[in-house]
């Protein structure tokens, strides 16, 4: 069940398809930092994309800077390519409220307008704030709200769950 | 409480930007972390960020300047916040408006940062301490004492060629005495812990017991630009100087001027570095201010994203609530 790895093989499995059935032959995988780079980085090798990865870091498009401020790890946005028209993949570890994938869309279409933006999350965990949903899910857990899920690594993947604080 | 002090909250934190002096070398890599990760926003398609949405930032300049105001505008905007810039020689205060009465009108218009520039050394402070508390105050420059957006962005600049500080050796040449720049840049880079930092002036041009700074003095350029790896020429300031300090300043040019000649004696990879604006001829030949060595424009470029950094940070802490730890 928290065996990252193998979640990410069912999720590559799951991506090939839907891929497949949209006719999509050149995805551009775009994850988000730090988890979802991780498993981009995963999912490229597994469905042999030889395009380079887009990683995006979403702290200047959070919608509670006035609350918290400015992240101390920030980290670059770097997308290799021309987003326009393209058809992209937008991966991250954890779906939880949705805002961090709300971020990520805003500062997606600050580069330009892509064709089609597909979700690709190893765990649902529920919780949704904001009317978003991914089309590829590694597994759906239901936590309560004292407990967070992370993904660790990055060498060896692994889910941990934890008390929040 | 000092201005050291006055700038970070209980927990460290910067509220205001108003002097290097005093901060970590956490402080101020933090800001140049966040800087890198802002410099890519000048090449987008989109130049903004949507972080200061629905901030408005005033630019009040009590003193001229082009460069400076035009990066903190641009900065501001890139943030997505409303601008506001304010030349006070041509408004109120010349209708002899006090400074406090100023600042009251304009906080009733309701703004969240002031960036403040002003002839008199501790104008940033006297702002920052007059201002509602929810306020961020940024020096912009305040009479010969400090220019810490200026120092920032050359700290960022020499890191982003020669991220070793440890061993780096930077020469800062010229009018150190007048010079807010040179005070900034020294605060920061022995903050960072750079290798030696020398000063190159004629004894007129420093100001009494500079070696206090954390710095090594040279009075003549063949020796103190032996073998460095950056340096940064100060311009002439000559609206701040009374009384002959120098003979010339085509004689300043032949003793102190950065010739080719005199960049050969440095390292060959040396950065050659101006805060703007350069007096061709005077401080520094035509020839090596667009020469390969200089990073001069890339300065003024890297201006905005450190700014875009120093007004995220500030304004963000002035968000948080207290007891929160960074």
């Amino acid at each position: 069940m928290h065996d990252a790895e193998s979640l990410i093989e069912a999720m590559a499995g799951q991506l090939r398809e839907l891929l497949a059935a949209r006719g999509i032959t050149e995805p551009m995988l775009v994850g988000i930092h730090t988890g979802g780079v991780w498993i981009a980085e995963r999912l490229r090798q597994l469905l042999g994309i030889t395009a380079p990865l887009g990683q995006l870091d979403v702290s200047f498009y959070r919608d509670d800077f006035s609350r918290i401020g400015v992240h101390r790890r920030v980290r670059p946005s770097e997308l290799p390519f021309d987003v326009e028209g393209r058809h992209l993949v937008l991966v991250d570890d954890v779906l939880h409220t949705g805002r961090t994938v709300r971020a990520a869309l805003n500062e997606l279409f600050d580069y330009g307008r892509p064709a089609s933006v597909l979700l690709a999350v190893l765990v649902d965990r529920g919780g949704r704030e904001l009317p978003i949903e991914a089309h590829v899910v590694g597994a759906r857990l239901t936590l309560p709200l004292d407990q967070e899920v992370q993904l660790t690594g990055p060498e060896l993947l692994h889910l941990v769950i934890q008390q929040t604080g | 409480m000092s201005a050291t002090h006055f700038q970070l909250d209980p927990q460290g934190r910067l509220l205001h930007f108003l002097t290097i002096e005093g901060l970590t070398r956490r402080h101020l890599t933090d800001i140049l972390d966040t800087a890198e990760s802002l410099h890519g926003v000048a090449e987008r398609r989109v130049k903004k960020l949507p972080t200061l949405h629905g901030k408005t930032v005033v630019n009040l300049f009590f003193e001229a300047s082009t460069r400076t105001r035009t990066t903190f505008e641009l900065a501001a905007k890139r943030l997505s916040a409303d601008v506001l810039t304010l030349n006070i020689a041509t408004s109120s205060a010349v209708k002899g408006e006090s400074l406090l009465d100023t600042l009251r009108n304009i906080e009733a218009m309701q703004c969240d940062m002031f960036v403040v520039r002003h002839e008199q050394s501790g104008a940033a402070e006297f702002i920052a301490r007059h201002v509602k508390p929810h306020i961020a105050v940024l020096n912009a420059g305040d009479g010969r004492h400090a220019h810490p957006t200026q120092a920032m962005l050359d700290v960022f600049t020499i890191r982003r060629h020669k991220p070793d500080f440890a061993h780096l050796q930077v020469a800062i040449v010229g009018d150190i005495l007048h010079s807010r720049v040179a005070r900034s840049l020294i605060h920061a880079l022995n903050i960072l812990g750079a290798g030696e930092i020398r000063v190159v002036a004629p004894r007129t041009l420093l100001p009494a017991q500079v070696e206090n700074l954390g710095v090594r003095v040279f009075h003549c350029p063949d020796d103190g630009l032996r073998d460095v790896d950056v340096i940064v020429m100060l311009r002439l300031q000559k609206e701040r100087m009374e009384g002959a300090l120098l003979p010339s300043e085509p004689e300043f040019f032949q003793r102190y001027g950065l010739t080719e000649e005199r960049l050969t004696l440095a390292k060959p990879d040396v950065l050659v570095m101006h805060p703007g604006p350069i007096n061709r001829g005077v401080e520094i030949d035509s020839r090596v201010a667009d020469g390969p060595r200089s990073v001069i424009l890339e300065q003024v470029t890297n201006g905005i994203a450190v700014r875009m950094a120093i007004m995220s940070i500030t304004l963000g802490n002035h968000a948080r609530p207290a007891g929160e730890t960074v």
